[in-house]
Protein backbone atom coordinates (compact mmCIF):
# COMPACT_ATOMS: atom_id res chain seq x y z
CA UNK A 1 0.00 0.00 0.00
CA UNK A 2 1.28 3.48 -0.90
CA UNK A 3 2.22 5.88 1.89
CA UNK A 4 -0.41 8.64 2.08
CA UNK A 5 1.19 12.09 2.33
CA UNK A 6 -0.46 15.50 2.65
CA UNK A 7 1.66 18.54 1.66
CA UNK A 8 0.58 21.82 3.27
CA UNK A 9 2.08 25.17 2.25
CA UNK A 10 0.56 28.47 1.15
CA UNK A 11 3.02 28.53 -1.79
CA UNK A 12 0.87 26.70 -4.36
CA UNK A 13 3.68 26.19 -6.88
CA UNK A 14 5.85 24.64 -4.18
CA UNK A 15 3.29 22.02 -3.14
CA UNK A 16 2.41 21.25 -6.76
CA UNK A 17 6.03 20.60 -7.77
CA UNK A 18 6.88 18.63 -4.64
CA UNK A 19 3.65 16.64 -5.02
CA UNK A 20 4.67 15.65 -8.55
CA UNK A 21 8.12 14.56 -7.37
CA UNK A 22 6.69 12.41 -4.57
CA UNK A 23 4.06 10.93 -6.90
CA UNK A 24 6.87 9.87 -9.25
CA UNK A 25 8.38 8.10 -6.21
CA UNK A 26 5.12 6.19 -5.76
CA UNK A 27 3.58 8.07 -2.83
CA UNK A 28 -0.16 8.83 -2.62
CA UNK A 29 0.01 12.63 -2.36
CA UNK A 30 -2.60 15.23 -1.45
CA UNK A 31 -2.00 18.99 -1.40
CA UNK A 32 -3.39 21.88 0.61
CA UNK A 33 -2.57 25.59 0.67
CA UNK A 34 -3.99 26.51 4.10
CA UNK A 35 -4.16 25.11 7.61
CA UNK A 36 -7.96 25.18 7.59
CA UNK A 37 -8.19 23.18 4.36
CA UNK A 38 -5.48 20.75 5.56
CA UNK A 39 -7.47 20.03 8.71
CA UNK A 40 -10.58 19.18 6.66
CA UNK A 41 -8.51 16.89 4.43
CA UNK A 42 -6.93 15.14 7.45
CA UNK A 43 -10.41 14.55 8.90
CA UNK A 44 -11.66 13.10 5.62
CA UNK A 45 -8.75 10.80 4.68
CA UNK A 46 -6.39 8.60 6.65
CA UNK A 47 -3.08 10.31 5.82
CA UNK A 48 0.03 8.65 7.22
CA UNK A 49 2.24 11.74 7.10
CA UNK A 50 1.59 15.49 6.89
CA UNK A 51 4.37 17.83 5.70
CA UNK A 52 3.37 21.15 7.24
CA UNK A 53 4.73 24.65 6.59
CA UNK A 54 5.17 26.68 9.79
CA UNK A 55 4.26 30.13 8.49
CA UNK A 56 0.91 30.37 6.72
CA UNK A 57 -1.87 32.97 6.59
CA UNK A 58 -4.90 32.10 8.75
CA UNK A 59 -4.34 28.98 10.83
CA UNK A 60 -0.55 28.82 11.33
CA UNK A 61 1.48 25.63 11.01
CA UNK A 62 1.78 25.28 14.79
CA UNK A 63 -2.00 25.77 15.28
CA UNK A 64 -2.72 23.31 12.48
CA UNK A 65 -0.36 20.77 14.09
CA UNK A 66 -2.26 21.08 17.41
CA UNK A 67 -5.59 20.48 15.66
CA UNK A 68 -4.28 17.53 13.60
CA UNK A 69 -2.96 15.87 16.77
CA UNK A 70 -6.41 16.29 18.39
CA UNK A 71 -8.32 14.62 15.55
CA UNK A 72 -5.70 12.13 14.26
CA UNK A 73 -3.09 11.58 17.00
CA UNK A 74 -1.34 8.79 15.09
CA UNK A 75 -0.83 10.82 11.91
CA UNK A 76 2.82 11.84 11.84
CA UNK A 77 3.69 15.47 11.12
CA UNK A 78 6.95 16.85 9.73
CA UNK A 79 7.30 20.62 10.01
CA UNK A 80 8.74 22.64 7.15
CA UNK A 81 10.31 25.98 7.93
CA UNK A 82 11.76 28.76 5.80
CA UNK A 83 13.40 30.36 8.81
CA UNK A 84 17.14 30.11 9.27
CA UNK A 85 16.61 29.30 12.94
CA UNK A 86 15.41 25.97 14.28
CA UNK A 87 13.20 27.30 17.10
CA UNK A 88 9.89 26.87 15.28
CA UNK A 89 10.81 23.34 14.26
CA UNK A 90 11.66 22.48 17.86
CA UNK A 91 8.42 24.09 19.07
CA UNK A 92 6.56 21.84 16.63
CA UNK A 93 8.38 18.76 17.95
CA UNK A 94 7.39 19.67 21.51
CA UNK A 95 3.79 19.66 20.30
CA UNK A 96 4.07 16.21 18.75
CA UNK A 97 5.69 16.73 15.34
CA UNK A 98 8.09 13.90 14.50
CA UNK A 99 10.75 16.10 12.89
CA UNK A 100 11.37 19.29 10.94
CA UNK A 101 13.05 20.28 7.68
CA UNK A 102 14.44 23.57 6.43
CA UNK A 103 13.43 25.02 3.05
CA UNK A 104 14.69 24.42 0.43
CA UNK A 105 14.85 20.77 1.41
CA UNK A 106 16.85 17.88 0.07
CA UNK A 107 14.45 15.42 -1.58
CA UNK A 108 16.24 12.28 -0.41
CA UNK A 109 16.27 13.59 3.16
CA UNK A 110 12.53 14.35 2.89
CA UNK A 111 11.79 10.89 1.49
CA UNK A 112 13.81 9.27 4.33
CA UNK A 113 11.85 11.23 6.92
CA UNK A 114 8.50 10.36 5.29
CA UNK A 115 9.41 6.66 5.28
CA UNK A 116 10.54 6.86 8.92
CA UNK A 117 7.28 8.63 9.85
CA UNK A 118 5.16 6.06 8.02
CA UNK A 119 7.03 3.21 9.77
CA UNK A 120 6.47 4.84 13.16
CA UNK A 121 2.75 5.26 12.49
CA UNK A 122 2.49 1.64 11.35
CA UNK A 123 4.25 0.44 14.55
CA UNK A 124 1.92 2.54 16.73
CA UNK A 125 -1.12 1.10 14.96
CA UNK A 126 0.27 -2.42 15.35
CA UNK A 127 0.80 -1.93 19.10
CA UNK A 128 -2.77 -0.68 19.47
CA UNK A 129 -4.08 -3.68 17.52
CA UNK A 130 -2.04 -6.11 19.67
CA UNK A 131 -3.27 -4.44 22.87
CA UNK A 132 -6.88 -4.83 21.69
CA UNK A 133 -6.31 -8.50 20.85
CA UNK A 134 -4.72 -9.11 24.28
CA UNK A 135 -7.69 -7.42 25.95
CA UNK A 136 -10.17 -9.59 24.02
CA UNK A 137 -8.19 -12.75 24.90
CA UNK A 138 -8.11 -11.75 28.57
CA UNK A 139 -11.77 -10.81 28.62
CA UNK A 140 -13.78 -12.00 25.58
CA UNK A 141 -16.82 -10.02 26.69
CA UNK A 142 -14.82 -6.81 26.26
CA UNK A 143 -15.42 -7.13 22.51
CA UNK A 144 -19.02 -6.10 23.20
CA UNK A 145 -17.71 -2.79 24.52
CA UNK A 146 -15.64 -2.10 21.37
CA UNK A 147 -16.43 1.14 19.51
CA UNK B 1 14.62 54.20 32.06
CA UNK B 2 15.89 54.43 28.46
CA UNK B 3 16.66 57.76 26.83
CA UNK B 4 14.78 58.84 23.74
CA UNK B 5 17.81 58.15 21.51
CA UNK B 6 18.12 54.63 23.00
CA UNK B 7 14.46 53.96 22.23
CA UNK B 8 14.84 55.27 18.67
CA UNK B 9 17.99 53.20 18.09
CA UNK B 10 16.43 50.03 19.49
CA UNK B 11 13.20 50.55 17.54
CA UNK B 12 15.13 51.13 14.32
CA UNK B 13 17.21 48.01 14.84
CA UNK B 14 14.13 45.90 15.59
CA UNK B 15 12.45 47.27 12.47
CA UNK B 16 15.51 46.48 10.35
CA UNK B 17 15.62 42.95 11.78
CA UNK B 18 11.93 42.26 11.19
CA UNK B 19 11.99 43.48 7.61
CA UNK B 20 15.18 41.52 6.88
CA UNK B 21 13.67 38.36 8.39
CA UNK B 22 10.48 38.78 6.36
CA UNK B 23 12.43 39.31 3.12
CA UNK B 24 14.72 36.33 3.80
CA UNK B 25 11.61 34.19 4.34
CA UNK B 26 10.25 35.30 0.94
CA UNK B 27 13.60 34.47 -0.70
CA UNK B 28 13.60 31.03 0.94
CA UNK B 29 10.16 30.35 -0.53
CA UNK B 30 11.35 31.28 -4.02
CA UNK B 31 14.43 29.05 -3.60
CA UNK B 32 12.24 26.17 -2.41
CA UNK B 33 10.08 26.38 -5.55
CA UNK B 34 13.14 26.58 -7.82
CA UNK B 35 14.67 23.64 -5.95
CA UNK B 36 11.59 21.46 -6.58
CA UNK B 37 11.40 22.48 -10.25
CA UNK B 38 15.10 21.70 -10.75
CA UNK B 39 14.47 18.36 -9.01
CA UNK B 40 11.58 17.62 -11.36
CA UNK B 41 13.82 18.41 -14.32
CA UNK B 42 16.31 15.90 -12.94
CA UNK B 43 13.56 13.29 -12.42
CA UNK B 44 12.26 13.67 -15.99
CA UNK B 45 15.81 13.46 -17.39
CA UNK B 46 16.42 10.19 -15.50
CA UNK B 47 13.13 8.84 -16.87
CA UNK B 48 14.17 9.76 -20.43
CA UNK B 49 17.55 8.11 -19.90
CA UNK B 50 15.73 4.97 -18.77
CA UNK B 51 13.69 4.94 -21.97
CA UNK B 52 10.42 6.30 -20.58
CA UNK B 53 8.68 8.73 -22.96
CA UNK B 54 8.33 12.27 -21.61
CA UNK B 55 6.34 15.02 -23.31
CA UNK B 56 8.81 17.82 -24.09
CA UNK B 57 6.11 20.37 -23.19
CA UNK B 58 6.84 19.45 -19.55
CA UNK B 59 10.37 20.85 -19.91
CA UNK B 60 9.04 24.10 -21.39
CA UNK B 61 6.52 24.40 -18.55
CA UNK B 62 9.25 23.89 -15.96
CA UNK B 63 11.52 26.47 -17.62
CA UNK B 64 8.61 28.94 -17.54
CA UNK B 65 8.05 28.27 -13.84
CA UNK B 66 11.73 28.86 -13.03
CA UNK B 67 11.74 32.11 -15.02
CA UNK B 68 8.66 33.29 -13.12
CA UNK B 69 10.43 32.66 -9.79
CA UNK B 70 13.56 34.48 -11.01
CA UNK B 71 11.40 37.54 -11.77
CA UNK B 72 9.79 37.22 -8.34
CA UNK B 73 13.20 36.99 -6.64
CA UNK B 74 14.39 40.01 -8.62
CA UNK B 75 11.49 42.07 -7.24
CA UNK B 76 12.24 40.90 -3.68
CA UNK B 77 15.95 41.74 -3.94
CA UNK B 78 15.15 45.17 -5.44
CA UNK B 79 12.94 45.89 -2.42
CA UNK B 80 15.70 44.72 -0.06
CA UNK B 81 18.22 46.94 -1.82
CA UNK B 82 15.95 49.97 -1.66
CA UNK B 83 15.23 49.30 2.01
CA UNK B 84 18.95 48.91 2.84
CA UNK B 85 19.72 52.25 1.17
CA UNK B 86 17.07 54.06 3.20
CA UNK B 87 19.67 54.54 5.96
CA UNK B 88 22.03 56.44 3.61
CA UNK B 89 20.77 59.95 4.38
CA UNK B 90 19.78 61.30 7.76
CA UNK B 91 17.46 63.85 6.17
CA UNK B 92 16.25 64.22 2.59
CA UNK B 93 13.23 65.18 0.54
CA UNK B 94 10.89 62.20 0.18
CA UNK B 95 7.51 61.57 -1.40
CA UNK B 96 5.17 60.23 1.30
CA UNK B 97 3.02 58.51 -1.34
CA UNK B 98 6.03 56.52 -2.56
CA UNK B 99 7.17 55.64 0.97
CA UNK B 100 3.68 54.48 1.97
CA UNK B 101 3.43 52.33 -1.18
CA UNK B 102 6.82 50.82 -0.38
CA UNK B 103 5.86 50.07 3.22
CA UNK B 104 2.65 48.40 2.01
CA UNK B 105 4.81 46.15 -0.20
CA UNK B 106 7.15 45.35 2.70
CA UNK B 107 4.23 44.67 5.08
CA UNK B 108 2.40 42.45 2.62
CA UNK B 109 3.60 39.16 4.14
CA UNK B 110 2.91 40.23 7.72
CA UNK B 111 -0.58 41.47 6.75
CA UNK B 112 -1.35 38.35 4.76
CA UNK B 113 -0.37 36.05 7.65
CA UNK B 114 -2.87 37.97 9.82
CA UNK B 115 -5.58 37.83 7.14
CA UNK B 116 -5.48 41.61 6.61
CA UNK B 117 -5.51 43.53 3.30
CA UNK B 118 -3.79 46.88 2.90
CA UNK B 119 -5.38 49.36 0.49
CA UNK B 120 -3.46 52.57 -0.20
CA UNK B 121 -5.63 55.23 -1.85
CA UNK B 122 -5.03 56.20 -5.47
CA UNK B 123 -2.37 58.88 -5.68
CA UNK B 124 -3.41 62.46 -6.38
CA UNK B 125 0.24 63.46 -6.87
CA UNK B 126 3.40 63.47 -4.76
CA UNK B 127 3.35 64.68 -1.15
CA UNK B 128 6.86 65.95 -0.42
CA UNK B 129 8.40 66.41 3.01
CA UNK B 130 12.00 66.59 4.23
CA UNK B 131 12.66 63.97 6.87
CA UNK B 132 14.66 60.88 7.86
CA UNK B 133 13.48 58.15 5.44
CA UNK B 134 14.51 55.17 7.56
CA UNK B 135 12.79 56.31 10.76
CA UNK B 136 9.76 57.47 8.75
CA UNK B 137 9.49 53.89 7.46
CA UNK B 138 9.87 52.60 11.05
CA UNK B 139 6.99 54.79 12.19
CA UNK B 140 4.70 53.73 9.33
CA UNK B 141 5.61 50.07 9.99
CA UNK B 142 4.70 50.40 13.69
CA UNK B 143 1.41 52.12 12.82
CA UNK B 144 0.54 49.40 10.30
CA UNK B 145 1.47 46.68 12.79
CA UNK B 146 -0.80 48.22 15.44
CA UNK B 147 -3.57 48.92 12.89
CA UNK B 148 -3.61 45.25 11.84
CA UNK B 149 -4.84 44.37 15.34
CA UNK B 150 -7.46 47.17 15.26
CA UNK B 151 -9.00 46.54 11.86
CA UNK B 152 -12.76 45.98 11.56
CA UNK B 153 -14.47 42.86 10.24
CA UNK B 154 -13.73 43.73 6.61
CA UNK B 155 -10.07 43.13 7.49
CA UNK B 156 -9.00 45.93 5.14
CA UNK B 157 -6.91 48.89 6.27
CA UNK B 158 -7.27 51.98 4.09
CA UNK B 159 -4.18 54.21 3.87
CA UNK B 160 -4.71 57.73 2.62
CA UNK B 161 -1.74 60.00 1.92
CA UNK B 162 -2.59 63.61 1.11
CA UNK B 163 -1.60 67.23 1.41
CA UNK B 164 -4.17 69.72 2.65
CA UNK B 165 -4.07 73.03 4.52
CA UNK B 166 -0.28 73.06 3.93
CA UNK B 167 0.07 69.87 6.02
CA UNK B 168 1.08 66.37 4.94
CA UNK B 169 -1.18 63.58 6.24
CA UNK B 170 -1.15 59.82 6.44
CA UNK B 171 -4.46 58.33 7.61
CA UNK B 172 -4.92 54.67 8.53
CA UNK B 173 -8.66 53.99 8.28
CA UNK B 174 -11.31 51.31 9.06
CA UNK B 175 -9.90 50.70 12.55
CA UNK B 176 -13.08 49.98 14.52
CA UNK B 177 -11.06 48.11 17.17
CA UNK B 178 -9.71 51.44 18.42
CA UNK B 179 -12.81 51.83 20.59
CA UNK B 180 -11.47 49.11 22.89
CA UNK B 181 -8.00 50.57 23.58
CA UNK B 182 -6.90 52.61 26.57
CA UNK B 183 -5.57 56.11 25.97
CA UNK B 184 -1.94 55.27 26.85
CA UNK B 185 -1.77 52.11 24.72
CA UNK B 186 -1.00 53.92 21.47
CA UNK B 187 1.16 55.77 20.64
CA UNK B 188 3.63 54.05 22.97
CA UNK B 189 7.05 55.41 23.95
CA UNK B 190 8.50 54.00 20.72
CA UNK B 191 6.11 55.89 18.44
CA UNK B 192 6.40 59.04 20.55
CA UNK B 193 10.21 59.01 20.26
CA UNK B 194 9.99 58.57 16.47
CA UNK B 195 7.34 61.30 16.15
CA UNK B 196 9.60 63.67 18.04
CA UNK B 197 12.58 62.88 15.77
CA UNK B 198 10.46 63.22 12.63
CA UNK B 199 8.73 66.40 13.89
CA UNK B 200 5.33 64.84 13.28
CA UNK B 201 2.09 64.57 15.28
CA UNK B 202 -0.09 61.53 15.73
CA UNK B 203 -3.73 61.46 16.74
CA UNK B 204 -6.01 58.51 17.38
CA UNK B 205 -9.59 59.29 16.30
CA UNK B 206 -11.58 56.57 18.03
CA UNK B 207 -14.95 57.68 16.61
CA UNK B 208 -13.73 57.75 13.01
CA UNK B 209 -11.65 54.59 13.51
CA UNK B 210 -8.50 56.32 12.28
CA UNK B 211 -4.86 56.87 13.20
CA UNK B 212 -3.58 60.10 11.66
CA UNK B 213 0.03 61.25 11.31
CA UNK B 214 0.54 64.88 10.29
CA UNK B 215 3.50 67.02 9.33
CA UNK B 216 2.74 70.71 9.70
CA UNK B 217 3.96 73.12 7.02
CA UNK B 218 4.76 70.45 4.42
Amino acid sequence: MKTRVLLVDDEKEFVESLSERLTLRDYDVGISTSGEDALEKVKGYNYDVVILDVLMPGLSGIETLREIKKVKPLTEVIMLTGNATVETGIEGMKLGALDYLMKPCNTEELVDKIDMAQQRKYEHEERIREAKVQRIIASPRSVLRED
Amino acid sequence: MSSKSDIIGETGLQFFGKVSASISHEIKNVLAIMNENAGLLEDYTHMLENGKPINTELFKTLAGKVLKQIQRADGIVKRLNRFAHSVDNFAMSVDLVEIVTFMVELSHRSASSRGVSLEPSASTGPVKITTNPFFLQSLIWLCLDFAMDMVDNGKTIGIITEEKERCAWIRFTHLKGLTGISIDEFPSEREKALLSLLKADLTVDVNAGEIVITWPEA
